[in-house]
This record gives C-alpha cells, sequence and structure tokens, in this order.
C-alpha cells in the first residue's frame, strides 16, 4: 500500500515539473522570477489552507468553511482598524477567532456527531454572513506599510518572496506531524477505521475537534495575510477558495474517503494548480475559463487511481488465469 | 400528503414514528407563519399581492432545483453542479431565443431540461461508473460547467430587449392570478413527489438511500438508477434555467453562481437527511418557500440584507440538528417498545 502511494506521489511531483517545463519553454514571460513571485504570492491561501485541509480529510471528514471562515477573519480585522485598533492586538485575535470558528465546526461534527459535509456547508453560509454584517459590502485599505510591504516583499534582493517562509516553515510542520508523529498515525487510524483506531487507544473526536481549530487557525491566518497582501480588508475576500483547496489537496492523491494521502503529493497538487492557471492566463484565457481546467483535474484525478486499479487487477486476474490452482 | 417518507418494514410503527417525523414539517410551517405575521405587523406591504407574487416566483426557481436535489439527496449523492447547470441552460436557451425568436415557449423548456439532462446524467455516470463521491464530481462538474459557460459567453450578456415579448410574457403571465412560473414548478413537485411516493421506482431510490448495499441484494439496478437520479436533478436545473431567464430577462455568463448552497440548505432545512433514505420533496419545496420568505421579509423590515446569509447557514445548522434530536428519539422510543429496528 505505501509503494501505491509513493507511486501517486511521484507521479504527481512528475507532472507539476513536467508542467513547469512546459509553461517556462512555451509561455512567454512563465518562466521569469518575477512571474515566479506572483506565482508565490497567488497560492499562498491555497498552499496554507490546504495543509490543515489534508489532516481533515485523511481522518474522513471535510471543511467546506474554511474560505469562509478567511473572509470573516478578513472583515473583523478591517472592522477593528476601523475602530483604531493596534495592528498587534488585531493580529492575534484574529487567529483567536478562527480558532472559535473552527471549535464550533468541531463541535457540531465531533460532540453532536453530524456529517462535516452539512455543517461545514451551514458555516460556510453562516460565517460569510457574518463577515458581512461585520463589514458590509464596503473595503479597508491603509493597513500600515511595515506589514504590508513585508508581505508582498521579497527575501533581500531577491525575488524570492517573504511569504515563501511562511508556506515552507508551516508545511514543514505539518509534515513532520502527519508523517512522523504519533498524532500523524492517528490521523490516517481514524481514516483508516474509527473504530479500530478507537481500540487502539486513539480519541477520534478530540483528535477530529482540534484538527477543526487548526483548520480555522490557518484559514485565520489566511485571511490576515490575504488582506495585508492586497491591502484591502473585504467580506468577499477568498470566496469560492474552499473548492479550489479541496481540488489541490484531492489532486495531491489523498482520499476523500480517509485514510490515505502523504503531504508532499498535496504540496505538488497545489503548484501545479496554480502553475497551470498562471500559466493559462499569461497566455490570456479568461480567469473565469480557468474553471474548466480546475474541475477537468479534479474529476481526473479522483478518477485516475480507480482506473489504474481497475486495469492493474484485471491484467492480474488475466495473468492468474492459466495456472493450476 | 405524508410528511416524511417511511422505510418500508416500519409500518406498524407508523403512527409514532410518523407523529415524529411530522413535527419537522409542522416546524417549517409553524416558522413561516410566525415570520409571515411578525413581517405584517410591523409592515403592511409585506401581505400585498405584488410582494407574494415576488416570494412565490423566486420559490418556483429554487424549488424547482430543490426538487430535483432531494431525489439526488434521498440516494445518499449530493448535486452541487446545480447552480453551474441553471447558468449554462439559462444561457444556451437565451441565446437561442436571441437568435431565433420563432422557438415556442414549449420548446425553450424542453431544451433547457435536455441541456440539464445532459449535465447531470453526466455526473450521474461518473458517479456510478468511477467509484467516486458524488461530492467531489459534482465540485468537478461545477467548475467544469461554470467554465465552458464563461468560455463560450466571454464577456456578453442576453438582455430583456433581445428577447422575444412572448418569452418575457411567459414568465410574468398569470393563470388565475397564479404566474405560470409557480404552475410548472408545482406541476414538478406533485409529479415527482407522487412518483417517489406511489411508484416502485421511487421506493427503490429510498431504499438506495438507506443501504446501497441492500438495495444491491434486493435486485435494484443502483447503478442506473444513481444515473437517472442526477439526469432528473439536472433536467430540473435545466429547467429552472429557462425559468430564470423568463423571470429576470437579463442572462450573463454567471447566472446562478452560488445557487447550489440555497439548494442544499432549502433541501436540508426541508427535512432530507444528507444521509440519505428519508425525507420528501414536499418538504425540500416549503424549505425552499422559508429560504425566499426570510429573503423577502429582511427587505421590508428593512434589516440589514447580509444577515440572510448568515441566517441560511443558521437554519441548516439548526436542522441537521434537529434531525439528530430526533433521530435519537424515534430510537429511544422504539427501543423502550421492544422493537427489532435501530
Amino acid at each position: 500500500m505505501f509503494t501505491k502511494f509513493a507511486n501517486w506521489n511521484v507521479a504527481i511531483i512528475g507532472v507539476t515539473i513536467a508542467v513547469l517545463i512546459i509553461a517556462a519553454a512555451t509561455v512567454d514571460n512563465f518562466g521569469t522570477a518575477q512571474n515566479f513571485g506572483f506565482l508565490i504570492l497567488d497560492l499562498l491561501p491555497i498552499a496554507l489552507v490546504a495543509l490543515p485541509m489534508t489532516l481533515v480529510i485523511v481522518t474522513g471528514e471535510i471543511d467546506l468553511s474554511v474560505a469562509s471562515t478567511l473572509g470573516l477573519s478578513s472583515a473583523v480585522m478591517g472592522y477593528l482598524w476601523n475602530q483604531n485598533q493596534p495592528i498587534e492586538t488585531i493580529i492575534p485575535l484574529c487567529l483567536l477567532l478562527g480558532a472559535v470558528l473552527g471549535a464550533v465546526n468541531g463541535f457540531f461534527v465531533t460532540v453532536l456527531g453530524l456529517p462535516s459535509l452539512a455543517v461545514t456547508i451551514g458555516t460556510l453560509a453562516l460565517y460569510r454572513g457574518l463577515a458581512f454584517v461585520v463589514l458590509g459590502d464596503g473595503a479597508v485599505a491603509d493597513f500600515p506599510a511595515q506589514y504590508t510591504d513585508w508581505v508582498t516583499g521579497n527575501i533581500g534582493g531577491t525575488s524570492i518572496p517573504n511569504v515563501l517562509i511562511v508556506i515552507v516553515i508551516l508545511a514543514a510542520v505539518f509534515g513532520v506531524i502527519l508523517h512522523a508523529t504519533p498524532v500523524g498515525r492517528a490521523v490516517f487510524a481514524v481514516g483508516a477505521s474509527e473504530q479500530a483506531a478507537r481500540f487502539a487507544g486513539v480519541r477520534p473526536g478530540r483528535l477530529k475537534f482540534w484538527l477543526y481549530v487548526v483548520s480555522g487557525v490557518v484559514a485565520g491566518l489566511a485571511g490576515l495575510l490575504w488582506t495585508l497582501r492586497y491591502s484591502s480588508a473585504r467580506a468577499d475576500n477568498g470566496a469560492g477558495l474552499e473548492l479550489a483547496v479541496v481540488a489541490a489537496v484531492l489532486l495531491g492523491g489523498v482520499s476523500i474517503f480517509g485514510g490515505k494521502g502523504a503531504l508532499p503529493g498535496v504540496i505538488a497538487g497545489v503548484l501545479l494548480l496554480a502553475s497551470l492557471q498562471n500559466a493559462l492566463r499569461l497566455s490570456d484565457v479568461s480567469n473565469e475559463a480557468l474553471n474548466v481546467v480546475t474541475g477537468v483535474l479534479l474529476i481526473v484525478s479522483v478518477l485516475a487511481p480507480n482506473l489504474a486499479t481497475a486495469v492493474r487487477s484485471s491484467l492480474q486476474r488475466r495473468r492468474h488465469r492459466p495456472e493450476p490452482l | 400528503m405524508t410528511a416524511v417518507e417511511l422505510p418500508a418494514g416500519a409500518t406498524a410503527r407508523t403512527s409514532s414514528l410518523d407523529l415524529v417525523l411530522r413535527a419537522r414539517e409542522l416546524g417549517i410551517v409553524l416558522a413561516l407563519a410566525v415570520l409571515v405575521a411578525v413581517t405584517t405587523l410591523s409592515n403592511h406591504r409585506f401581505l400585498s399581492g405584488q410582494s407574494i407574487r415576488d416570494i412565490l416566483l423566486g420559490t418556483a426557481i429554487l424549488a424547482v432545483l430543490a426538487v430535483g436535489q432531494a431525489v439526488v439527496v434521498i440516494t445518499r449523492n449530493i448535486d452541487l453542479s446545480v447552480g453551474s447547470v441553471l447558468g449554462l441552460s439559462a444561457f444556451t436557451v437565451g441565446t437561442l431565443l436571441r437568435d431565433h425568436p420563432g422557438l415556442p415557449v414549449v420548446g425553450a423548456l424542453l431544451i433547457g431540461a435536455a441541456v440539464g439532462g445532459v449535465c447531470g446524467a453526466v455526473n450521474g455516470v461518473l458517479v456510478r461508473y468511477g467509484n467516486v463521491p458524488a461530492l467531489v464530481v459534482t465540485l468537478g462538474t461545477l467548475y467544469v460547467v461554470r467554465g465552458i459557460t464563461y468560455f463560450w459567453a466571454g464577456g456578453q450578456q442576453i438582455n430583456a430587449d433581445e428577447l422575444p415579448s412572448g418569452f418575457l410574457d411567459f414568465g410574468n403571465a398569470t393563470l388565475l392570478g397564479i404566474p405560470y412560473l409557480v404552475l410548472i414548478a408545482v406541476l414538478v413537485l406533485a409529479v415527482t413527489g407522487v412518483v417517489l411516493r406511489s411508484y416502485r421506482v421511487g421506493r427503490e431510490l429510498y431504499a438506495m438511500g438507506s443501504s446501497p448495499q441492500a438495495a444491491r441484494l434486493a435486485g435494484i439496478a443502483v447503478g442506473r438508477r444513481t444515473i437517472g437520479a442526477f439526469a432528473v436533478s439536472g433536467a430540473l436545473a435545466g429547467l429552472a434555467g429557462v425559468l430564470f431567464a423568463a423571470r429576470f430577462g437579463t442572462i450573463d455568463a454567471a447566472a446562478g453562481t452560488g445557487y447550489e448552497l440555497n439548494v442544499v440548505a432549502a433541501v436540508v432545512v426541508g427535512g432530507v437527511a444528507v444521509f440519505g433514505g428519508s425525507g420528501s420533496v414536499w418538504g425540500a419545496a416549503l424549505g425552499a418557500l422559508l429560504l425566499t420568505t426570510i429573503g423577502s421579509s429582511l427587505a421590508v423590515l428593512e434589516i440589514n440584507q447580509f444577515w440572510q446569509q448568515a441566517i441560511v447557514g443558521g437554519l441548516i445548522l439548526l436542522a441537521i440538528g434537529a434531525d439528530r434530536l430526533v433521530a435519537a428519539r424515534v430510537a429511544a422510543s422504539l427501543k423502550k417498545r421492544g422493537s427489532h429496528v435501530h
């Protein structure tokens, strides 16, 4: 089983590298250092939110409320900034808000035992609605330059964006947790069989609850960074992002049924999605028409493993048939 | 009309179970009554003919979508692509009517339903043969169908003055004071409700939702029924697209964006369990009526419109929470009576 996932990871990373090379060779301006910087900034929110989403989906649940959490965090940030609160107070408050919103999801899913799909569709609407209630449909700008400059700026004299540091650190943290700690093993165990995990001493409810809290905190952080990047706090920031995140995670080889997946594949999935969109946009394909690419990628990525399994098993059957028992 | 369809075999306990489940739709009706009463007390305009007409027209489109969604959710699936399918159908029909003003309204309705039906069948085939959860497949087709519409439409918009007047009249005309759109929605609701309730194919859909494996063992063609359920949901989304075009007259590639959320909300609020096997299209339609009425009464009460989405979210949480409560209570009461049902 392990080799099968190693295969998927290798495949998706290979496809990603191939896309990067082909795009660099054929699309004008794709291979420039400046475009690379834009690419990183564009994939920042998807990459961040995809990390906890991977863990949530591996346990067999889903969190569709992340983009609304991002939006509410952004709206609250703008509201507090309008109230002349110092940014140093606003930032921890928004992260705390994310934790609370995640805990609400966790409460409904684990304490009340409701299906996470329905719960997070509910909170998707609820949190986005609250974001509009807090900030209306206006925008708040004028965040302190030192913060916005850091988010949009580059490391030293290079063209590597500062925010890449955030992505790398968080990816490393989540990667280690998922693949090298008892918590990660518990995540896989719960996804494979909740009952078996419980017999093995894992408390699935508590684990899932905290995963939702972490998911909320990271979505809150993504809201802060989004706001600072565009220097614009809006209630509709990140609208629809949940679909792109789920698409990237599934593209990265994580099974929607839970129990299977790996973080390197998810990182490749995010990079693949973002670079394809970036390359097509540079080729003057309209933003909205890019949806076709995202959708087809999503469908193909979930169908491919099943098709591969079907082909493999039919080949095996054929090979084994002549052998006498 | 029965509040909620009961699983076969539960007939002996129908009385108590029926009562509990009926309470759910009674709850929606009660909530509606309170909402209308409070809103009317604060502003008499709310019960004016125009306002009621607007609510009914809004409900008609949402209810047609919700009926289709209910059929899919009853089989333990979900169709997130309905908003995109509505958009594609509305734009297709709008373009056709602009270029061929002689096209009769019935033709437009059929073409819209056919466009949607094809999209739905594709969803069904992918779910059936791909062994992939409907959530993922329809998330994918949500993107693809919307992308195709944008690709085709570009930035262009079809305006009311480009559409034949006969079609626009159809969007506004009434029969005995009831708008045609509402009559169509009621017809769709009645036909689907009766088929689900009294015909074999309807019972099979419930059986699939309750336990796909048991349904397969019982000889139900689960795969074919799955494709059929998605085709129905798609066709109704396509039909809703034509109603949308007739009502608003202005169509661009973004028509129906985000509708999937309201549709799922209407279905869930209307008591169709997301785990499949229970619920009714009547409930889904009532859910659509409640959501639409909330929208209008917020406007009349001059409450910030932004509350609407938050209320929708709160209602979904309330509804699924109530479901769990009812399920737990029914299980407890059945256990007390020494039943084998659990």
